[in-house]
């Protein structure tokens, strides 16, 4: 099996402001599809959610605000998970919540040092 | 979370000695942030992959992005604020090769 | 409690208690003669209780003959008393004799420091198993044998290769130091938490000595709870988690020795008191920051010892497994976690995720995919519940999985 890292995107400009109860049901769809992964016993690393705010250094030292605002997605948060495919990986990938709003999965093989 | 995007080396075509020189260099800033006890963990990407997105979750091949958003890999360190992780990236050779870094703080649950 | 109940119970009792003091005064060693010793104490009691009856205070009588018995050994073998002098600075020269300090104070100590050593992960877990029911718990080679379902040559050597372990690497008979304490008690639980599920899961047909096993995990797990230093969040959890567990002990089995599920239970069968002993413990570990996976198990106990069907119980099971999947994967965890979300999202979603699993070599896999399927597609039902048959080795888990065929299949007729 090889390791996959998950990368969630959305629009954060797009995400609406949920309610005490709204942010329940995410929380819960969350961890049913991270917990079903963590049953197949698939799951690597739980991973993280990001904070909305950042910044961006490139080789000339200029540090702009982040997060990354060339394209209107951006890196909400990110997990890690195991798999014999990347196929396979995705098929884990397509339970994922942020895909109800509007948002998608990039997935990526780890490298092998 | 540092996010390393569109790095030369990451385009196809490139020379393998260009991609070992910065291997060199990544892995010696790397063993730096370990022995500073910062190092949290990295993970040096593939450069295939998939998208999946929509309510219909439609897959796609490649990863996410034009050349310059492509994200090549990531590095997670610990430490106590914004401009301690921005001083880390600016020392990072990626720099080197067009690449830029995207630092976003880790949501605390 | 009489006679012929009392010796036994009181060599339960009292022989950790005086092995662990006598073996940390002579060592690691020297563990054999402090358990010759002791041995030795409770042969003689035996003899001369059963001719003249018992004493008035038998434990004070045995700690007397105990302290005798190694005072005497010291004064026969000076040298060794020399050697084990060094180490509490006697001097021969005054010729004052080693105390043995039966206090209750040094006995919680020397038990504390004993059951750190036991569980040292020098030695492979099944090991630790054996010396802690050996040492700790008073047990002979024969029952612990007839505990593992194996036999006393098996065992006798597992203990003596777990002893010499002890000895090579010079493991010191002493409570680790507060900072080790955080790294060393996750050893420690983890054997005491193997040791009950020995007891609890047991297929072994001698139902007092599995319920034994149990209550002596429990009463080591409560020495790591009474005492300050070890008594942190993740050892109440634990303690919490066999209290639920073991207060549906007398309804886990019918008069006929076969097995009953948890929906079938006699809930006045179900030992209130543990259960309020559970909460309590619970209580107590809920105060600090971390959450081990004993939390977790106990929380999923503690909603088990409510029967009730709600929706809320099993949302709040769901979660809980999600959580300890994600600190540890267990296979059971897995199964157990489909069949909360079974009754919180339906049958269908859970039977998708169970498929996911795909665990075919294991009995209980194919059981929880049967009783899904059951009233939905019987006949996968039956073809499931048929592999689990085929796979499981106790009898009573195949009686249990006949019964649910029988089941089925009369759902087909009707």
């Amino acid at each position: 099996m090889k390791d996959f890292l998950l990368v969630f995107r959305t629009d954060y400009s797009t995400m609406p402001k949920a309610s005490p109860e709204e942010m329940q049901a995410s929380t819960k769809r969350w961890m049913d599809w991270i917990g079903g992964i963590a049953a197949q016993n698939k799951l690597v690393d739980r991973g993280n959610r990001l904070v909305p705010s950042g910044k961006i250094v490139k080789a000339d030292n200029v540090i702009a605000d982040g997060p990354y605002t060339e394209i209107k997605e951006s890196i909400v948060g990110y997990s890690l998970v195991k798999a014999n495919s990347v196929e396979e990986a995705s098929e884990l990938a397509k339970g994922c919540p942020i895909l109800r709003i509007g948002g998608n999965v990039e997935v990526r093989e780890i490298s092998v040092l | 979370m540092l996010l390393f995007r569109g790095s030369d080396v990451y385009q196809p075509g490139q020379s393998p000695d260009a991609l070992e020189a910065l291997k060199e260099k990544m892995i010696h800033w790397l063993t730096d942030l370990s022995e500073k006890g910062v190092h949290v963990a990295s993970e040096p990407l593939e450069t295939t992959g998939k998208q999946v997105s929509g309510s219909r979750k439609t897959v796609t091949n490649g990863p996410f992005g034009e050349a310059k958003e492509v994200i090549g890999g990531c590095t997670i360190v610990q430490v106590r604020d914004m401009n301690e992780a921005l001083e880390i990236a600016k020392g990072c050779p990626i720099l080197e090769s067009n690449a830029s870094i995207e630092v976003r703080p880790i949501q605390k649950m | 409690m009489d006679q012929t109940e009392l010796i036994p119970h009181l060599f339960r009792t009292e022989y950790r208690k005086i092995v662990s003091v006598l073996s940390k005064l002579f060592g690691i060693e020297h563990i054999e003669i402090a358990e010759d010793i002791v041995s030795d104490t409770f042969l003689v009691a035996s003899e001369l209780w059963g001719l003249k009856g018992l004493p008035e205070n038998p434990t004070a009588w045995l700690y007397t003959v105990a302290k005798n018995k190694t005072k005497d050994y010291l004064k026969r073998n000076t040298l060794f008393a020399q050697n084990i002098s060094k180490a509490i600075k006697y001097d021969a020269a005054t010729s004052e004799e080693i105390e043995v300090d039966l206090s209750i104070k040094n006995i919680n100590d020397s038990q504390l420091a004993m059951i750190f050593v036991v569980c040292h992960p020098c030695n492979p877990a099944e090991a630790q198993i054996g010396l802690a029911l050996n040492l700790l718990c008073g047990f002979g080679v024969d029952e612990i044998a007839s505990a593992f379902l194996t036999n006393n040559k098996v065992i006798y050597k597992r203990l003596q290769r777990a002893k010499e372990k002890l000895r090579t690497e010079k493991i010191e008979i002493e409570q680790p130091t507060l900072s080790d304490i955080d790294n060393r008690l996750s050893a420690v639980l983890m054997t005491l938490y193997l040791l009950f599920n020995e007891g609890y899961y047991s297929s072994n047909h001698d139902v007092t000595l599995c319920k034994d096993l149990c209550f002596e995990a429990m009463r080591l797990a409560y020495l790591l709870v009474e005492n300050e230093q070890t008594s942190k969040p993740s050892a109440n959890a634990l303690l919490s988690l066999m209290c639920f567990q073991s207060s549906r002990f007398d309804s886990r089995q019918n008069q006929n020795g076969e097995i009953v599920l948890y929906q079938d239970q006699d809930t006045d069968l179900w030992d209130q008191e543990l259960i309020n002993k559970g909460e309590y413990f619970l209580n107590r570990a809920s105060q600090g920051t971390k959450i081990s996976k004993y939390h977790l198990e106990a929380g999923i106990a503690c909603c088990h010892t409510m029967k009730a069907d709600t929706n809320e119980k099993w949302e709040y099971v769901l979660q809980l497994y999600n959580q300890l999947l994600l600190i540890e994967y267990s296979p059971i965890a897995a199964l157990n976690r489909t069949y909360a979300l079974a009754k919180v999202n339906g049958k269908k979603e859970a039977i998708m995720e169970a498929e996911k699993i795909n665990l075919v070599g294991n009995h209980l896999y194919h059981s929880l995919l049967g009783e899904l399927y059951t009233d939905v597609d019987n006949t996968k039902a039956i073809s499931h519940f048929q592999n689990a048959l085929d796979l499981a080795k106790s009898t009573a888990d195949k009686a249990v999985i006949s019964n649910r065929i029988l089941g089925c299949e009369q759902k087909k007729k009707t």
